[in-house]
């Protein structure tokens, strides 16, 4: 058995797999904002109390969380275009589909988050006269945040490994650019090699940082 | 939008409609051809076949790697043990599930070459099985831990051997503490196995893709295979619940083990 | 019976145990006291060999605890310890407690395990409990059922480590009547505890402890009779507890 690595260089990596980097990071960074944001609104709906908020939002994530990511990207891809009018890109398709997806899994984090923030924390801002809202954005939201920094970031490395499955529909990302490089090089057993060493390195470096900066970030009570 | 739900009495071969919709899967008809509604059923069967045996897999090897992490490091060969195991799951945790499917299927047979005549599900099966069995390992390693040392103590100061004291004191009850995230763990298991369509192999998420493609009517295929999704996942879920009925221990209420993301 | 020679531990950069020598001869009832930290439990640890430690020899009944090719798992068959959280085994029945051990460390059968199992259980007065789990059972229930599945193991030693401490006052009196009674059986025990009133009553030696070190190691009477002149550390400690 041997191994013959010698055409992997800067060369290729331009050609081939920048491309396919470049739209993986789009994807994940993409993703993770878009699915804080609406993770958050999602989390405050389910925490509102009010019936017509919380059971819309919890059909919302629990569906999400019971399908298959394929077959959530699948189904983004039939509906968009049936909805619009017209056909939508590949790429564009995939990062409204991971926002969705992804939303759900940063709801219930944020959601676990808030409600980790010891009860005494909210009746201390009532007590100082300030409203939900209030309360929410300058006493609760803050800490919660702070402790959920780190499995934010747990949750960003398994994003970039689930972008790996816009294979389902074609999209040109990292995995995909390996590919083509090794149908076009006639040496498909380097380059899958070669891809799973590059995501290796890549979310065992990010998983390091992450306990590093979990031991700063806790908030010490 | 209306949904034609005749789509699944169709022939696969011919696009028209067939005499019943379940044509030679229960053993209508042997000669018949096949209509969408068996393919579903045997893209069902496929799906939880992969499901299974990669589930066995998982649980082997993740119990097995799992404890191995908790072997309280007093000698030499409980520290490479421990080593191992981190290696194991660092390795596997890293590397995105499809990826690992492509390497069990273009790469490693290359070096083993027993394993060229290895069929697409059962490469399949062992990529999901491995990757699964890393998570779990999480989990059991979590709830070892989460046992009062004062166990392990017990069992030791009785005179039992480090096998001994993990066979009938630690993992009798570390088990029965990860059932809640052992299920959910189940659970992801079912739905990862629709990554075998990126090989071939003929399951749920390849017949979507495929029968859309050959009736145009997408979303009833689709919600086809979502809700058979669906009710695998929340059999799993069920049957999880079964076990840890029957497994309860009177009178003891479990301290929490939260296993690992 | 049991010599402690010198010895000391060190858990990374801190020292739990300095320099700690004593004897326990056979039928003698030890009692060590001293405040939290003093390092009682992590002694009565290394007896057993729960707790390893770096200096120092310690030899039970003739076996060297310090030498790599003692078989410690047939050493702890036969010096039995009863621990603060009692530490039975919640997924097993308190018949199979008792007859686990028995069955898979000394070999016996079950019906030879079990008739033992129903012996101890029966002197610590737990007799109908037997197929009950440990869940299911109060604190000094567990505790005495604790102290019979040791006995079981028929150890030549018992080592006690704070076994009341974790109790609601109203059971401590139960546990300790059954280790009254086996201290006068002529059992060997040797008891880490608070309870000064046990102490007085049964100990033949008393040895107090204070931030590893052991500051004190006389006869009860000496400790309890004459406490001017005790070392002024342990003055102050026996005027704390007897004052209450």
């Amino acid at each position: 058995m041997d191994l013959d690595l010698s055409f992997y260089n800067w060369a290729l990596f331009t050609s081939y797999l920048q491309k396919g980097l470049i739209f993986s990071i789009q994807l994940t960074v993409i993703a993770t904002i878009g699915g804080i944001i609406v993770g958050t609104m999602l989390a405050l709906m389910r925490l509102s109390g009010k019936p017509w908020l919380v059971m819309p939002a919890t059909i919302y994530v629990n569906t999400m969380r019971s399908i298959p990511l394929v077959m959530v990207i699948l189904w983004f891809f039939l509906l968009i275009p049936l909805m619009i009018g017209k056909p939508i890109g590949i790429n564009l398709s995939a990062i409204i589909t991971f926002i969705a997806f992804e939303a759900a899994f940063f709801s219930e984090i944020v959601r676990a988050g808030i409600q980790s923030i010891p009860r005494g924390q909210v009746y201390a801002g009532q007590a100082l006269g300030m409203s939900y809202a209030q309360n929410m954005r300058l006493v609760v939201l803050p800490q919660a945040f702070r402790n959920m920094i780190p499995v934010f970031m747990t949750q960003t490395i398994i994003l970039f490994q689930d972008t790996s499955l816009v294979y389902a529909i074609g999209a040109y990302d990292l995995l995909k650019g390996f590919e083509i490089a090794g149908k076009n090089f006639g040496r498909p057993i380097e380059t899958y090699l070669l891809a799973a060493v590059t995501y290796f390195l890549i979310c065992f470096t990010l998983s390091r940082i992450v306990r590093r900066i979990q031991q700063k970030v806790a908030i010490i009570r | 939008m209306t949904l034609d739900w005749s789509v699944f009495c169709k022939d696969t071969l011919t696009g028209e409609a067939a005499p019943r919709c379940f044509s030679f899967l229960f053993g209508m008809d042997p000669n018949a051809d096949p209509t969408y509604l068996d393919w579903l059923f045997t893209a069902w069967g496929w799906t939880l076949s992969v499901a299974g045996l990669s589930l066995v897999l998982a649980l082997l090897m993740g119990v097995m790697i799992g404890t191995l992490r908790t072997l309280p490091p007093t000698n030499l060969l409980n520290k490479v043990f421990a080593f191992l195991g981190t290696v194991w799951v660092e390795l596997f945790r890293n590397i995105p599930l499809l990826v690992q499917v492509f390497l069990w299927y273009h790469v490693v047979p290359a070096f083993f070459p027993v394993m060229k005549s290895f069929p697409s599900y059962l490469l399949v099966s062992i990529a999901l099985g491995l990757f699964t069995s890393a998570r779990i390992a999480e989990q059991v390693r979590a709830g070892i831990q989460s046992l009062p040392s004062g166990q392990r103590n017990a069992a030791i100061a009785l005179g039992m051997t480090t096998t001994q004291s993990y066979r009938y004191v630690i993992l009798p009850m570390g088990l029965r503490i990860i059932i809640p995230p052992l299920t959910s763990e189940c659970m992801n298991l079912v739905k990862n196995s629709s990554v075998a369509f990126a090989v071939s192999v003929p399951e749920l998420t390849l017949f979507a893709m495929q029968a859309q493609e050959e009736t145009s009517r997408g979303i009833e295929i689709y919600l086809a295979v979502t809700g058979l999704y669906v009710i695998s996942a929340f059999s799993v879920n069920r049957i999880m619940a079964w076990i840890e009925k029957k497994s309860r221990v009177p009178g003891f209420i479990a301290p929490s083990a939260s296993g690992s993301h | 019976m049991i010599e402690l020679q010198h010895i000391s531990k060190w858990y990374g950069q801190f020292q739990v145990l300095t320099d700690c020598s004593t004897t326990i001869k056979k039928g003698e009832v030890v009692v060590i006291c001293g405040p939290s930290g003093s390092g009682k439990s992590t002694l009565i640890k290394t007896i057993n060999a729960l707790e390893p430690f770096q200096e120092g020899e310690l030899i039970v009944n003739g076996i060297r605890l310090h030498d790599p090719k003692t078989d410690l798992p047939k050493l702890r068959a036969k010096v039995g310890m009863v621990f603060q959280h009692f530490e039975l085994f919640p997924h097993l029945s308190v018949m199979e407690n008792l007859t686990i051990a028995q069955i898979k460390v000394l070999n016996r059968s079950l019906e030879d395990a079990k008739q033992h199992g129903l012996k101890y259980l029966e002197r610590v007065g737990l007799l109908e409990q037997k197929d009950k789990f440990p869940g299911q059972l109060s604190g000094g229930q567990q505790q005495r059922v604790a102290i019979a599945r040791a006995l079981c193991m028929d150890p030549m030693v018992m080592l006690f480590d704070e076994p009341t401490s974790a109790l609601d006052p109203e059971m401590v009196g139960e546990v300790l009547d059954v280790m009254v009674k086996l201290a006068q059986e002529g059992m060997t025990m040797c008891v880490v505890t608070h309870e000064m009133g046990f102490a007085k009553k049964v100990s033949h030696r008393v040895i107090f402890m204070d931030k590893g070190i052991i500051v004190e190691d006389c006869s009860r009477d000496e400790f309890f009779g004459n406490p001017d002149a005790r070392s002024p550390r342990a003055k102050d400690f026996l005027s704390k507890i007897l004052a209450d």
